[in-house]
């Protein structure tokens, strides 16, 4: 960590300080020291050349699942931080829906163990709300928080039981963390496999509807506003969802919330011809509730843009529709495909795609980073916002591949993911 | 990866597989309604066999329970000489843990023919076809399609009244689990038909009118308007779903009875695909009845069943009456 590096030239774009200007950026020691123009690169800096470039703040995953302990045939916590790396990412927030499900400290301690020793993207933990994710009884939050934990949720077992959800919301408030929730009354969504509508019923697969999500969603906002505490809803895909949170923002509650590249590119006519890879909860929606999840990211309803990266092995989505898993992997594709079709299609600016990346979620989390104010982690990627590149689900470094974007074209990469002063991930080198 | 050998070489007017009767055009659905015509007398006959299909090996791979449907594909298969064998769920190495994948892959490394498969997942059979070279016909893949189900209602109904276009057909009962249902809109919708659906809300699937079909929620009312009803089973378990209250209170609803059909304008035709449950979605007196075709559906289906190998196999449309006396594919 020690030493200086010296980044010239480059589109520096950190929505933290509304700066949108050609300048340098410097990191010493580890740390962000300045961010001007024409910086005297201190005694052995090291250079790097950015112009044509975009220098943002290290951009941040508050949302994946890097299923280590117990699913490293998908995914271990080294080659989801090295995979978050390379799609640009300094930080991720890891899932603890893992087995065993990270629900007391010394899970915490393992996950941010591997996390460091990885060496590549930051790996902050999040542990369950319940003991188990069985939604019986409050994990130990306290415990996980001393230990590192950033969050607590309960995403992949959603909490049924709203009483425990309320006691979650005000016990999480003495630590200053966000309850995340995955939204989803699992009464309403039965046995369904995809959204529900005329697609599942052409296909015969089993509908969810938009209301098993939007139960949960108007639950945890009433919840939030009973008890002052802060939630963050995960993977938002519909319509009545955004409006609620629109809603529940103008109250003044606490509440943030994530859109997902999936949710915000794809409908449930991907599933088609009975694609795995088009298989994830909550399910691909209609064109208008992607629609409106566009309009809710684009407005800053929507906080924080998250891969939701759900690692399956190969020959676990090899399956009929119905029997395969849910989950597709995100790190490798977010950035690119929230450049070419979020940027790229006018539906927000390159500011506005950084702040969902970086500020968004490192308020919504209390993370340290994700602007480049002095003081602060010296995380930083450098992006090149023109370069054509054709998505190879075989060269991910992720595990597991399972991706239903392989062959899209895109336009805009990372170049350099910078943690700590240190570049842990070159393209090309 | 093992070579495989080509097979199947003779590309048949269907393709490779009969995996549902949606995308099939009307030409294809008639061509194998017209084939299944020549077929009907060979069942008819002293010795119920021609060598048709004289050396091809078909496995019967039944992940879920059935009789009638793998007792009429058998028939089928054995009438026109094809070696047959099959596999059901239980005793199998799916339950062993095996993957549908690696289950089929290890037939085919014995190089066979065809797969007729059943199985719960919708979207099975198309994933089978999908993955191996030999012909796949699906006998039902979860509620997504039962193509050779809904083709022999629609030679039924076609024997009736001696078409299919502009008649009005209904579906009355559990839609949203039926694949026999998909595929009776599909091909009766393709062949220029009137559809429509009947059943209590909980089991209609969202967005039915928007294939194309009339959805009626009260039986009475699909009574005064259909020419044919197609009664579904109602599988025991739906109560436990909350989508019913009661069989009682079904057969009270819904049940198609004397005293309801007595109400109708016309003759209704009644079809069902079986097995039925007598006095719960159909009354006795009307499954014995004169207008039940349940038991001309039945011996339909093993002439049907025939078409579809036949044409599989390579076999010509016009060429199917010929093939009976003794030509091999």
């Amino acid at each position: 960590m020690s030493g200086a590096l010296l980044i010239r030239g480059g589109r520096v774009v950190d929505p933290s300080q509304s700066i949108d200007e050609i300048r340098d950026v410097l990191v010493v020691d580890g740390v962000l020291a300045e961010v001007a123009q024409g910086i005297d690169p201190p005694e052995g800096a090291r250079e790097i050349e950015a112009k044509g470039l975009v220098v943002t703040p290290g951009l941040i995953d508050v949302h994946v699942h890097l299923r280590e302990p117990g699913g490293e045939h998908k995914e271990t916590i080294a080659t989801g931080a090295r995979a978050a790396a390379a799609g640009g990412f300094t930080a991720v927030c890891a899932m603890p829906n893992t087995d065993p499900v990270v629900d007391d400290p010394a899970g915490v301690g393992f996950v941010l163990a591997q996390g460091v020793a990885a060496g590549a993207a930051r790996v902050y933990p999040v542990g369950a709300i319940s003991v188990g994710q069985e939604g019986k009884r409050l994990a130990a939050i306290g415990e996980m928080v001393g230990a590192g934990a950033v969050g607590i949720t309960d995403d992949g077992n959603p909490v049924m039981d709203s009483g425990l959800m309320r006691r979650a919301m005000e016990y999480a408030q003495a630590f200053d963390i966000p309850v995340a929730d995955h939204p989803e009354d699992l009464g309403l969504s039965g046995v369904g496999v995809m959204n529900e509508g005329l697609v599942a019923t052409r296909l015969g697969l089993h509908g969810k509807p938009n209301a098993s999500e939007d139960v949960h969603i108007v639950r945890d906002l009433m919840l939030a506003d009973l008890t002052g505490g802060r939630i963050h809803l995960q993977h938002v895909s519909t319509a009545y969802g955004v409006e609620a949170i629109r809603l529940a923002k103008a109250r003044g509650v606490r509440v943030t919330a994530e859109a997902t590249p999936h949710h915000l590119i794809l409908t449930d006519e991907r599933v088609e011809g009975f694609d795995t890879h088009a298989k994830m909860n909550p399910p691909l929606r209609s064109s208008e509730d992607r629609e409106a999840v566009r309009e809710g990211l684009a407005d800053g309803t929507l906080d924080v843009f998250a891969t939701d990266h759900a690692p399956h092995h190969y020959d676990e989505k090899e399956q009929a529709f119905a029997d395969a898993p849910n989950g597709i992997v995100g790190l490798e594709t977010a950035l690119g495909l929230g450049l070419t079709h979020l940027v790229g299609e006018g539906l927000i600016d390159l500011p506005t795609l950084i702040h969902r990346m970086s500020v968004g979620p490192a308020d919504a989390f209390g993370l340290p980073g994700g602007t480049l104010a002095p003081g602060s982690p010296g995380d930083v990627t450098i992006i090149d916002p023109e370069e054509a590149w054709t998505v190879d689900r075989e060269v991910f470094l992720s595990k597991s591949h399972n991706t239903p974007f392989h062959g899209w074209e895109l336009k805009g990469r990372a170049l350099f993911t910078i943690v700590g002063g240190v570049v842990v991930w070159q393209a090309g080198a | 990866m093992v070579e495989r050998r080509p097979l199947n070489q003779p590309r048949s007017s269907l393709g490779k597989d009969l995996v549902g009767l949606e995308g099939l055009t009307s030409e294809q659905i008639l061509t194998i309604l017209n084939t299944a015509e020549p077929f009907k007398e060979i069942s008819e006959r002293r010795i119920k066999k021609v060598p048709v299909l004289r050396g091809k090996t078909i496995v019967n791979l039944f992940f879920e329970p059935s009789t009638r449907t793998l007792v009429s594909f058998e028939f089928a298969e054995k009438r026109l000489s094809a070696d047959t064998v099959n596999i059901s769920s239980s005793g199998s190495s799916m339950v062993k843990g095996e993957t549908l994948v690696d289950t089929a892959r290890n037939l085919e490394a014995m190089r066979i023919d065809m797969v007729v498969m059943r199985h719960g997942s919708s979207g099975a059979a198309k994933f089978l076809a999908e993955r191996i070279d030999s012909s796949v016909i699906n006998a039902g893949d979860g509620s997504h399609e039962h193509p050779t189900q809904a083709l022999l209602d629609m030679l039924t109904i076609r024997d009736h009244y001696g078409k299919i276009e502009g008649l009005k057909i209904c579906l009355v009962g559990d839609i949203l689990h039926s694949r026999v249902a998909r595929s009776n809109i599909y091909g009766l919708l393709s062949l220029g038909a009137q559809v429509a659906v009947c059943g209590p809300k909980t089991l209609l699937p969202l967005g039915i009118g928007e294939l194309g079909v009339t959805v009626f929620s009260r039986v009475e009312e699909a009574i005064q308007w259909a020419d044919v009803l197609n009664v579904l089973r109602l599988q025991l378990e739906r109560m436990e779903g909350g989508f019913l209250p009661s069989l009682r209170e079904y057969n009270q609803v819904w049940g198609v009875s004397r005293a309801r059909l007595e109400e109708a304008p016309k003759d209704l035709l009644i079809l069902h695909p079986g097995p039925m449950n007598r006095g719960v979605e159909i009354d006795s007196d009307v499954a014995d009845g004169p207008h039940a075709m349940i038991l001309q559906q039945v011996t339909n289906g093993v002439a049907v069943r025939m078409a579809v190998l036949y044409l599989l196999a390579g076999g010509a449309p016009d060429t199917a009456e010929a093939a009976k006396e003794g030509v091999e594919v």
